[in-house]
């Protein structure tokens, strides 16, 4: 079973957290604190497995890790899962969401952190891996996303200034997702204060060519 | 309306998105807080909106908020609201929000019920997926109740991306509700076969990780598992099964034995470094549970220790680590063949990685001999002294102590250099062990007597240093140090060098800086040097050094007297006052050396741990004697506050009474839940007040009163504290000698095995800690008091609750689900409430065995007629009425009342007859030990017995390697009547059952004896019209004087030979003598003969036939090849005996080997089915029948009956059928009939073998 899931950046400030068993939000902080504690002072080259020192379960749980650039993917396991496995499954994770907001920076992570959880909900269930098939994640949540779209078409059609606002809101931005249509990422942008578009695109940019993509950095290492 | 949406959208235009808000907290970095504070006062204000997108945006920034750890639950109502929007991407939004943020408190959850389930069924699959999703991460034990039935539904859905989230989510559901695993488990294990890899995947899973916590429930299903292994190719569900046989091997070491050759296999082909790990961790597993020698067990172990070697030379860390990782589990038993890597795992402890070095280190416990100990130790300090971290030097520090304190100090050959290494490990700054190295210094110095000396000059020189360890490191354990060493300087004061000096040192002001047990002890131990200088002075005329010894004591003890902690304050004025007396007497120049030492006399001797268990109960204490009455049954008892309960009656916690409470509070809780759960204006309580009304059941929850009887025993005349000392001696003296008697064999052995040991006395032998004197008491409380040791699990812990025997669901055997425990279906709510008490009582005791009533069973069939509404009535009536036959013969036969399984409809399961529970446990005893099918090889003379017994061991055997099979459900048993007297060959039980029942249609019997069992054939039992007798056995030859019928069966154990019987009937008045049967043999076919006999020889029939009576003869032949019919040419000769003379006869015949008689009924899983045919390799052909005109279960009887076929499924009007040749072809048949038309359409590795076999399936129909 997996107990938990953390992604935090390189300062430690999470990005996502999804824990399969309850704690209360003050522990929760405590806990990503302490990972990031853990983690943070590991060197690049030393095994990706860590135990002990835990809020979270006993000596039957381990912390088992990879670093993506900025990034810290945690996963927290017993000990009925392969080690290995879990690592797999994180360079699944990190693909998928690669593909899915095509070369994702942390800013994506940032920004749509409730879609990172859409998709990681298609690998992961309730502490169980659900699926480990890249192609099927990635067709399933695409096909979400088409889904939500169509919902809001309609309104497209009758009131240009609701399905404007409805898009504001962040729910048709999904065309991230959808690799086809790349103009809907740009329009988006075009809804942000000058100021801070600029920032964002400025700052994603640099991001980008700092090669900042985590997969980048994967295959480097690996 | 469309104004007010448009309205509601503009208002929204200027509201703050996700992506909003992120920016906005990004932008607010000095003031994060404040920032925040005040979107979420805009949140509230957008959740207020009627606008259920400005509410799903508002909740949508909540769960990002909840990451940040702001506390959202007062929004869990809005979430609620967004959860049931019927737009998809809102109901994403408030699921995704309510499994952040909801758990089992979480008042609204209850609201959701409805919800949930409505969206479960929703024909959109995404709206389904995402509330399965949610619904994982807050499932309630109500929830779980509640939606459990519409979860398992869904198990079968049509979807596999529902299919596999049903599955998944199960294993939540069974943690919250565990009543429903049993109804659940046929189908879960169904889902092992599923098509889709994904749904194979999650029920692998599932099962495992129910399978892990409670392993022996689940080894029946290791056949399966074992298939799966070795048919699948997915590496993770791979890794599950073999990370669940590593589980299921300590259990069953023939399991074992059986994997240790695919996973060898697997080792050697994988490519994937996570599989060979997970191979070798299991294969490691197997060998330690295999404690025998296996004669490849050495080679098993070489190579995984080999392949592990490989990982941990492999440059990336990871491998390293669990290389190391295993190997540490391979050192546990075979510790040897890890030794031989000595010189890798040194070099692993220089690894800059920490986890590596902590592997190793781990490892370095097997490593150790007496020859290379210290150097070992010596390595450990260099890295001792290097290490910057606590965590690892503490992990060094514990290390270093279990390796030289391993089986009692083995190899420990200089006890002077443990005792220094001990002292320099007191130089460690800021280590939590400081009471782990005063037990050692402690345990040493008593047990070593030899190293006393040593030891206190070493002790003193660290209490003279005292400074340099509380100095800088008050807080933490270090100082524990000076505990031991306080002790050993006082108890052993006689070999101090310098006494005074010492005393000086223990009562410096700096001591009352100290945790105030070392302060006692130092008081404590102070007055021991002080007995000791005095003795060391008695004699000596000049008395100043012993009244400066007094004067010592008299000045620093008062600052101890005033001391906080009452232990120190209390031995300290005790000790003060004596001295004092003894200072006045020493002015009067009283000899009184002797007096003080006797406060301390006699010598400590180690007490083992388990010592208490074995003193007696005194006469006449009974524990579990109520001390007042039982508390009144009373509804309120249950809210009496604890403390009272406990205060009144502290000793009554036996685990009797205990367990009728907890049965009691269950019962009442399940009752109150219900009543919660019907009340809408309920609000759940608080978490706390729950988990204090959990805890009341527990045994050890309930505080016990200690009550120390050494202190009430008063000796007149002496301070306290010493009291203490004195009686504890007094006590042990007493335990020694008791203990003596008992351990004398025990300690006898130990010593043999000990280094230094010869010096030290007999007590020390024992492995104990005798430091630990506050320990020690409360172990020696004469009541046991403390909780035994055999309570390992966690009473919290969830699955100790799924410990629940499923072996018997599956083969429908001893305990079929019981009417309580099917799961609730929300349509039968009504007919709930009218269920009795009693009944309610059952359902929630799930291992309720009691036979069920009549009452019971009738309601139970009309839920199940709700249930299976895509049965047919008329099959359903018939069910009814062959599951009412059966219950009668259940009851007759087994005097335990059963039922059949409900599952058998929905699992294409068969109902049998109710067998022993040892049937399903011989099917894996049979898998495991693979071994030859034994032959019945014994005349059974009179058939009575054979049928009394439906035989499950004989019919479960198959040959060998066959998949695990269905027990007898295939199996016709019919009582009979039959008196014949028969000549049994070598014959498998079943066979011959069968060959009985046909030959009393030969002989037109009754079919269906009344009183017999008649259990279900492939399910064509079932149908109203009852089939018409049928055989097998056709004529052979005739005449005047005798007709011959045969049959011909496969030979199970043998791949090359069939069983021809022949039963003569004797037609004429005459005597029939002198029967022999000859045949002439062909290429192919040839008839066993008697060794020997020549190949033309004639076989002599070993009976006579009075005037008309009939009898059986069996041949047995051998065949080459099976793909073709054939015929064989023979004579019948005999001798035909009347009064008056007798004459000799001839009869020719023509024994036609059919392919048919090369095919053995064989019942086949439909999963298992269906794999084999998508496999591929089977060659398809296909026949048409016109005009049969019988019904399609008779249609499928007379497949089944002449041509050795099983029924795999049949759904209307089409039926799948399966058999195997004798040489292992299979052939799969699906037979469909419309209008008097039948289709078989066929497949089997073998054309030819099909051809012939359909030719004949054709003329069978062609003659009726």
């Amino acid at each position: 079973m997996i107990k938990a899931i953390l992604i935090f950046n390189n300062h430690g400030k999470p990005r996502l957290s999804k824990f399969y068993e309850h704690f209360n939000e003050d522990i929760e902080q405590q806990i990503i604190r302490e990972t990031f504690h853990l983690v943070s002072k590991r060197d690049e080259n030393v095994c990706n497995f860590l135990e002990g020192g835990m809020l979270i379960g006993g000596s039957d749980y381990k912390l088992i890790y990879r670093h993506y650039a900025t990034l810290y993917f945690v996963f927290c396991v017993d000990s009925s899962e392969s080690e290995l496995g879990i690592l797999d499954l994180i360079q699944v994770f990190v693909e998928t969401l690669d593909k899915c907001f095509e070369n994702v920076c942390e800013l994506d992570l940032i920004f749509h952190v409730d879609k990172v959880h859409h998709i990681l909900a298609e690998m992961v269930m309730g502490g169980m891996v659900l699926e480990t098939n890249m192609n099927e994640i990635i067709t399933q949540v695409d096909l979400q996303n088409k889904m939500e779209k169509s919902e809001f078409f309609p309104f497209f059609s009758l009131f240009t200034d609701v399905y404007l606002s409805v898009y504001q809101a962040g729910q048709v931005d999904t065309g991230r997702y959808c690799r086809s249509t790349c103009s809907c990422r740009i329009s988006c942008k075009e809804h942000e204060p000058p100021g801070n578009a600029q920032k964002h695109q400025h700052r994603r940019h640099k991001h980008k060519s700092a090669k900042f993509t985590f997969l980048q950095v994967a295959t480097a290492r690996s | 309306m469309a104004l007010k949406i448009v309205k509601g959208s503009i208002d929204r235009m200027f509201d703050k998105n996700l992506q909003d808000l992120v920016r906005g907290i990004r932008n607010h970095k000095e003031d994060e807080a404040k920032y925040i504070s005040t979107c979420i006062d805009e949140i509230k204000q957008e959740l207020k909106q009627d606008n259920i997108a400005v509410k799903a945006n508002a909740v949508c920034k909540l769960t990002y908020l909840q990451m940040l750890g702001y506390d959202v639950s007062w929004a869990a109502f809005n979430i609620v609201e967004v959860m049931s929007s019927s737009k998809f991407t809102y109901k994403r939004i408030g699921y995704l929000a309510a499994s952040q943020c909801f758990h089992e408190s979480t008042d609204v959850i209850m609201l959701t019920t409805n919800q949930i389930r409505k969206d479960l069924s929703s024909p959109n699959q995404y709206d389904t997926g995402v509330a399965l999703t949610g619904l994982s991460c807050f499932v309630t034990p109500d929830l779980a109740r509640d939606l459990a039935n519409d979860i398992m539904t869904l198990m079968s859905h049509t979807k596999p991306y529902i299919r596999k989230k049903a599955v998944l989510i199960m294993y939540k559901v069974f943690l919250k509700y565990p009543e429903s695993l049993r109804p659940a488990f046929p189908r879960l294990k169904e889902k092992l076969e599923d098509p889709d890899p994904g749904v194979q995947s999650a029920a692998v899973n599932v099962i495992c990780e129910l399978a892990r916590r409670n392993p022996k429930n689940y080894l029946s299903l290791a056949p399966l598992f074992f298939k799966l292994m070795t048919s699948s190719t997915n590496n993770w569900v791979l890794i599950k099964i073999i990370k669940l046989f590593g589980a299921l091997t300590p259990l069953e070491p023939r399991l074992g034995k059986k994997l240790i050759e695919p996973l060898t296999n697997l080792i050697h082909s994988t490519s994937a470094m996570s599989l060979l790990y997970e191979c070798v961790n299991t294969v490691i597993a197997v060998l330690i549970s295999l404690s025998s020698g296996m004669p490849n067990h050495s080679a098993s172990i070489q190579l995984c220790v080999q392949k592990l070697r490989i990982l941990i030379e492999d440059s990336d860390q990871n491998l390293k680590y669990l290389g190391l990782l295993a190997m540490s589990k391979i050192l546990k038993t075979h510790p040897k063949s890890v030794q031989s890597h000595k010189d890798l795992i040194l070099q692993c402890l220089d690894d800059k990685d920490e986890s590596i070095r902590l592997r190793a280190l781990d490892l370095l416990y097997g490593m150790v001999s007496k020859k290379n100990l210290m150097e070992i130790v010596k390595k450990l300090m260099l890295h001792v002294d290097k290490a910057e971290g606590t965590t690892y030097r503490d992990e060094l520090l514990t290390k270093i102590i279990d390796i030289c304190s391993q089986s009692n100090y083995q190899y420990i050959t200089n006890f002077e250099w443990y005792i220094s290494i001990l002292v320099e490990l007191t130089r460690l700054e800021g280590t939590r062990h400081g009471h782990l190295i005063a037990s050692q210094m402690l345990d040493v110095a008593i047990r070593v007597k030899a190293i006393r000396v040593f030891a206190v000059a070493q002790m003193a020189t660290l209490l003279d240093n005292a400074h340099m360890l509380t100095g800088n490191t008050q807080r933490n354990g270090i100082c524990e140090v000076l505990y031991a060493a306080a002790w050993i300087c006082g108890e052993f004061s006689e070999h101090l060098e310098n006494p005074m000096e010492t005393l000086e040192a223990m009562l410096r002001p700096k001591v009352a800086t100290l945790p105030g047990h070392i302060q006692a002890v130092y008081v404590q131990n102070a007055a021991k040097l002080f007995a000791t200088v005095l003795k060391s002075q008695e004699g000596n005329t000049d008395s100043t050094t012993a009244q400066e010894a007094s004067q010592l004591m008299i000045d620093r003890l008062p600052l101890f007297v005033q001391s906080a902690n009452l232990e120190v304050q209390e031995r300290a004025s005790c000790i003060l006052q004596l001295v004092k007396y003894i200072q006045k007497l020493q002015q009067k120049d009283v000899e009184v050396s002797e007096e003080v030492c006797a406060l301390f006399a006699g010598e400590l001797n180690p007490v083992a741990p388990k010592a208490q268990k074995k003193v007696p109960i005194p006469d006449g204490l009974d524990l579990d004697a109520w001390i007042n009455e039982p508390p009144s049954e009373s509804e309120s008892e249950d809210e009496q506050p604890k403390a009272i309960f406990s205060k009144e009656e502290p000793k009554h916690s036996r685990p009797r009474h205990t367990e009728v409470d907890e049965k009691e509070l269950a019962r009442r809780r399940e009752a109150r839940k219900q009543e919660q759960a019907n009340n809408p204006f309920y609000i759940k309580a608080s978490p706390s007040s729950q988990k204090v009304y959990q805890e009341t059941p527990g045994v050890e929850h309930i505080p016990v009163v200690q009550i120390d009887l050494s202190v009430p025993l008063k000796v007149p005349g002496l301070p306290m504290s010493d009291q203490y000392v004195k009686l504890e001696e007094e006590r042990r003296q007493k335990e020694r000698a008791e203990k003596k008697k008992k351990d004398k064999k025990k300690r006898k052995e130990k010593r043999s095995g000990r280094g230094k040991k010869h010096d030290s006395g007999p007590e020390s032998e024992e492995d104990i800690t005798p430091a630990h004197m506050v320990d020690i008491v409360t172990e020696e409380m004469p009541e046991n008091a403390l909780p035994s040791d055999d309570d390992e699990r966690d009473p919290a812990d969830p699955h100790k609750a799924l410990d629940i025997d499923l072996d018997n669901l599956e083969s429908a055997g001893k305990r079929p689900l019981a009417d309580s425990e099917k799961l609730p279906v929300r349509s039968h709510r009504a007919a709930e409430v009218l269920k009795s008490p009693a009944e309610d009582e059952e359902g929630e005791n799930v291992s309720s065995l009691e036979p069920k009533k009549k009452s019971s069973k009738e309601k139970r069939e009309k839920k199940k007629d709700k249930d299976k509404d895509r049965k047919k009535s008329k099959e359903e009536k018939k069910k009814k009425k062959h599951k009412h036959e059966e219950k009668e013969e259940a009851d007759l036969l087994c005097g335990q009342a059963d039922e059949p399984a409900f599952q058998s409809e929905e699992t294409n399961e068969v109902v049998t007859p109710p067998t022993s529970t040892s049937a399903d446990v011989s099917d894996l005893d049979f898998w495991l030990s693979n071994a030859p099918v034994p032959s019945n090889t014994q005349e059974a003379a009179t058939v009575a017995a054979a049928e009394a017994a439906p035989a499950p061991g004989a019919i479960s055997v198959t040959t060998p390697d066959s998949e695990p099979e269905e027990p007898k459900d295939t199996e016709m048993e019919e009582t009979k009547s039959s008196k014949h007297k028969k000549k049994k060959q070598k014959r498998e039980k079943e066979d011959k059952e069968k060959k009985k029942k046909k030959k009393h249609h030969h002989h037109h019997h009754h079919h269906g004896d009344k009183g017999g069992e008649e259990s279900v054939q492939n399910g064509t039992v079932e149908e109203e019209e009852p089939l018409p007798p049928m055989s097998n056995y056709c004529l052979l030859a005739e005449n005047s004087y005798i007709k011959v019928a045969y049959d011909i069966q496969g030979n199970l154990q043998d791949g090359s030979q069939v069983v021809v019987s022949v039963i003569f009937e004797n037609k004429c008045d005459s005597f029939l003598k002198s029967m022999e049967f000859n045949v002439l043999d062909s290429l192919n076919s040839k008839l066993q003969r008697p060794e020997g006999s020549g190949p033309h020889d004639s076989l002599t029939i070993p009976f006579q036939l009075p005037p008309g009576v009939s009898n059986e003869a069996r041949f047995v032949f051998t065949v080459q090849s099976i793909i073709m019919p054939q015929k064989l040419k023979g004579t019948l000769t005999f001798i035909v005996k009347n009064e008056e003379s007798s004459t000799h006869e001839k009869l020719d015949f023509k024994l036609h080997f059919t392919c048919t008689s090369y095919l053995i009924t064989t019942p086949c899983y439909s999963d298992a089915f269906a794999k084999l045919l998508e496999s591929g390799d089977l060659k398809s052909s296909s026949i048409r029948l016109e005009g049969v005109n019988m019904p399609f279960h008779h249609l499928l009887a007379r497949i089944c009956f002449h041509h050795h076929f099983s029924v795999v499924e049949r759904i209307d009007s089409c039926a799948s059928m399966y058999s195997r040749s004798i040489q292992g072809h299979h052939v799969c048949l699906l037979v469909k009939i419309s209008s008097q038309t039948v289709s078989v359409d066929a497949k089997c590795d073998e054309p030819t073998l099909l051809g012939n076999v359909l030719d004949e399936i054709k003329q069978t129909f062609s003659q009726c």
